[in-house]
């Protein structure tokens, strides 16, 4: 058990470190989400208010789309020169390397959940009505995210159109997921007026249950 | 004991096969030497006594594990040198050498004993260390593949083309690790095209062709 | 091995003619035969009801009921193949997914249709039966996909069971969160109940169900067929070519 923390550790900060280092996340990644918001406030012609109201649905439409590039960018990592052969043949426990790319996908996703956040609220003008809510859906729900998105990467993988294939295998998955994300924003941004603790509760048992199901599908994978 | 034994082994890559029936035995302490044209089989047939591929048809066992079922501890002693370098290009020398240690379950009191060794073997001094693999030269990063590759003293080394891109020292300097090792109680198969160097050094030379072995002939070590 | 030629036996004749022949009874009764739903309010006795439309339901429904049938197929047989690892699951797996892909297709296409003239809508976002329906219908283009991304076959079927596997888990969790999003459905609790029930509707139906289920397993059946035929003429490739390369190759040495 210690020794799986361990290299659960090993592996997530071994990809932060290449992200910090190339900085794909910063220069790339966060440019992208930011160009959503602005396409979206272009596209939509919308007046501040059908903004504010739509802000929670295209929080997590950027979050979802920028997901699929950190999966992407997650797995060319360990493809490029062929790392993924040499973790195989490490010894290392399958279940710590699904889980440590999952933590760190997780970590980037995070992270960019603030730099969108912070843009909702300066260009959609979103008011926090309950900043908790917040801040626990986009927790929980970025690892549901993870979760899948690393097992769909690792699925995917290898297959040369990684690119084109893991949208459409990983987003109709995700659906329940970007219901109650968004729901729970919605509250939480006071622009619905319903439950989204409940709505929370939801993406909480998601999220409990997709990384359940991720580790399953993992073991299988990896079996011989 | 036979560390390597092969039975009519076919195993395919993308439908195609690589391997069309295989028999090879290698015994303890041997340096095989694999030769053979392009396609012949000689990478897949690394990989597969890597544990790396389901074998078609045919038995296997490696290191006395079976190559069908058991291919998980078989991954864990040996090691493999393919012509991809395996080292993450956004990290230095010394943070990829330390991470595959570590990951490699190596006791954590011997862990900086072994990787300076390993270092200092394939000669990758303080500068070289701490440079970025992007950065390196095609020699320079051949030979932090291969500190990575002893720093985890597999019992089976199998080794693809360990001398591509290396200088006169380079090369040298992998066929003293071969030797080496073997004295320490490792088995060797190397393929390669530099047929000289090898034939010196090996035990046996095995000619595949068409993804099976059509000749067995002894090396000049012996 | 011989590897027949055809992917037609006398059973699979059977079924298919039968099918034919069940399926141009249902027709002549659905559009035929049976009366246009048409009701009086019983007080101002205007006239009200699906009218025509209601004939599409004879496909609709049965359909539907088939995807589902289809679906559930799909993911027993990706668990067969997990447990088994054998090329007769795999092959069953991607035969039920492609024909209920296909019949999905047609479920919200009849369906579209219907709901043009009775909710007055192609579409409808609020309905929960219709959105998971759609997405049940991404999911396998996903899966199917998937499959036809590798090059060899053999190399997709764990994958492949895999994703078909989380699909099926997933569809009710779809169908919950969907529901608790808009909670409003178009979907009458069972449009069978509302319909006045005479026999021969009631009939028709039943026949719908019947033959649908006697046209998908007609489908798979042959798609099935389908595959182990390429899985035959794989493996004869392969062989042929273990052949070929150590024939040729010999001879060069």
């Amino acid at each position: 058990m210690k020794r799986l923390f361990a290299d659960i550790g090993l592996i997530t900060s071994k990809d932060l470190k290449i992200e910090l280092r190339s900085r794909v996340l910063t220069n790339q990644v966060a440019p992208f989400a930011l160009m959503i918001l602005v396409l979206f406030g272009i596209a939509l012609d919308a007046d501040q208010q059908s903004l504010r109201n739509f802000a929670s649905g295209l929080f997590w439409i950027s979050v979802l789309l920028c997901a699929l590039m950190a999966i992407s960018r997650s797995m060319t990592i360990e493809r490029d020169d062929e790392a993924l052969v040499g973790l195989n043949l490490s010894g290392v426990d399958p279940i710590a390397i699904f889980l440590g790319k999952t933590c760190a996908i997780a970590i980037q996703l995070l992270v960019l959940e603030i730099f969108l956040g912070v843009g909702i609220i300066l260009l959609y003008r979103s008011e926090v009505e309950d900043l908790w809510l917040l801040v626990a859906t986009g927790l929980f729900a970025c690892i549901a995210v993870s979760a899948l998105g690393t097992i769909f990467g690792f699925l995917a993988s290898g297959l040369g159109v990684r690119e084109t294939l893991l949208p459409i295998l990983l987003l109709p998955l995700l659906l329940p997921v970007l219901i109650g994300a968004t729901r729970a924003f919605d509250d939480a941004l006071g622009v619905a007026a319903i439950n989204g603790w409940n709505w929370f509760a939801f993406v909480a048992g998601l999220t409990v249950l997709l990384t359940g199901v991720g580790a399953g599908a993992n073991y299988l994978l990896a079996e011989n | 004991m036979s560390v390597v034994k092969l039975e009519g082994l076919v195993a395919l890559l993308e439908g195609f096969p690589a391997l069309t029936g295989v028999d090879l035995t290698v015994n303890a302490g041997e340096i095989v030497f694999v030769k053979g044209p392009n396609g012949a089989g000689k990478t897949t047939l690394l990989h597969l006594c890597a544990g790396l591929i389901q074998p078609k048809e045919g038995k296997g066992q490696i290191l006395g594990h079976d190559l069908s079922s058991e291919r998980t501890p078989i991954r864990k002693r040996v090691g493999l040198l393919s012509h991809s370098s395996g080292l993450y290009r956004d990290l230095t020398v010394l943070e990829n050498i330390t991470f595959w240690t570590q990951i490699a379950g190596v006791e954590k009191s011997e862990i900086d004993n072994r990787i300076s060794w390993a270092l200092e073997r394939m000669e990758l001094d303080n500068k070289l260390q701490n440079q970025k693999v992007r950065s390196l030269s095609v020699g320079q990063k051949r030979r932090a593949s291969l500190a990575v590759f002893i720093v985890r003293r597999p019992d089976l080394w199998l080794m693809d083309e360990p001398h591509a891109g290396l200088d006169q020292e380079g090369r040298q300097a992998v066929d003293d690790l071969i030797e080496e090792s073997v004295k320490a109680g490792a088995t060797v198969i190397v393929a390669s095209h530099d047929l000289e160097r090898v034939l010196n050094l090996a035990t046996r030379v095995v000619t595949l062709s068409g993804g099976a072995v059509v000749g067995v002939d002894h090396g000049g070590n012996k | 091995m011989t590897v027949p030629i055809t992917t037609a036996s006398k059973g699979s004749k059977i079924l298919g003619i039968t099918s034919i022949i069940g399926f141009a009874v249902l027709i002549l009764l659905a559009f035929f035969v049976t009366d246009p739903d048409i009701r009086f309010h019983p007080e101002t006795g205007e006239e009200f009801g699906q009218f025509d439309a209601v004939r599409l339901l004879y496909l609709h429904v049965p359909m539907a009921i088939v995807t589902y049938l289809a679906f559930v197929i799909c993911a027993i047989a990706s668990a067969g193949y997990l447990i088994k690892r054998t090329f007769w699951w795999d092959s069953m797996a991607h035969a039920a997914g492609e024909v209920g892909t296909l019949t999905c297709a047609l479920v919200l296409i009849t369906g579209s249709i219907w709901g043009r003239p009775v909710w007055n809508t192609w579409w409808e976002w609020g309905d929960v039966r219709l959105m998971s329906t759609l997405i049940l219908f991404l999911l396998f283009l996903g899966y199917l996909a998937l499959r036809g991304a590798f090059v060899s076959p053999q190399r997709a079927a764990r994958p492949a069971a895999i994703v078909a596997l989380i699909a099926v888990l997933d569809i009710p969790l779809i169908n919950r969160s969907v529901e608790w999003w808009e909670n409003r459905t178009l979907h009458q609790k069972s449009t069978l109940s509302e319909l006045k029930i005479e026999d021969l509707t009631l009939f028709t139906l039943m026949l719908g169900i019947l033959v649908s289920v006697l046209v998908m397993s007609w489908l798979i059946l042959h798609r099935f067929r389908v595959a182990w035929l390429e899985h035959m003429e794989f493996e004869q490739g392969v062989k042929s070519a273990i052949e070929e390369r150590r024939h040729i190759d010999n001879k060069e040495q």
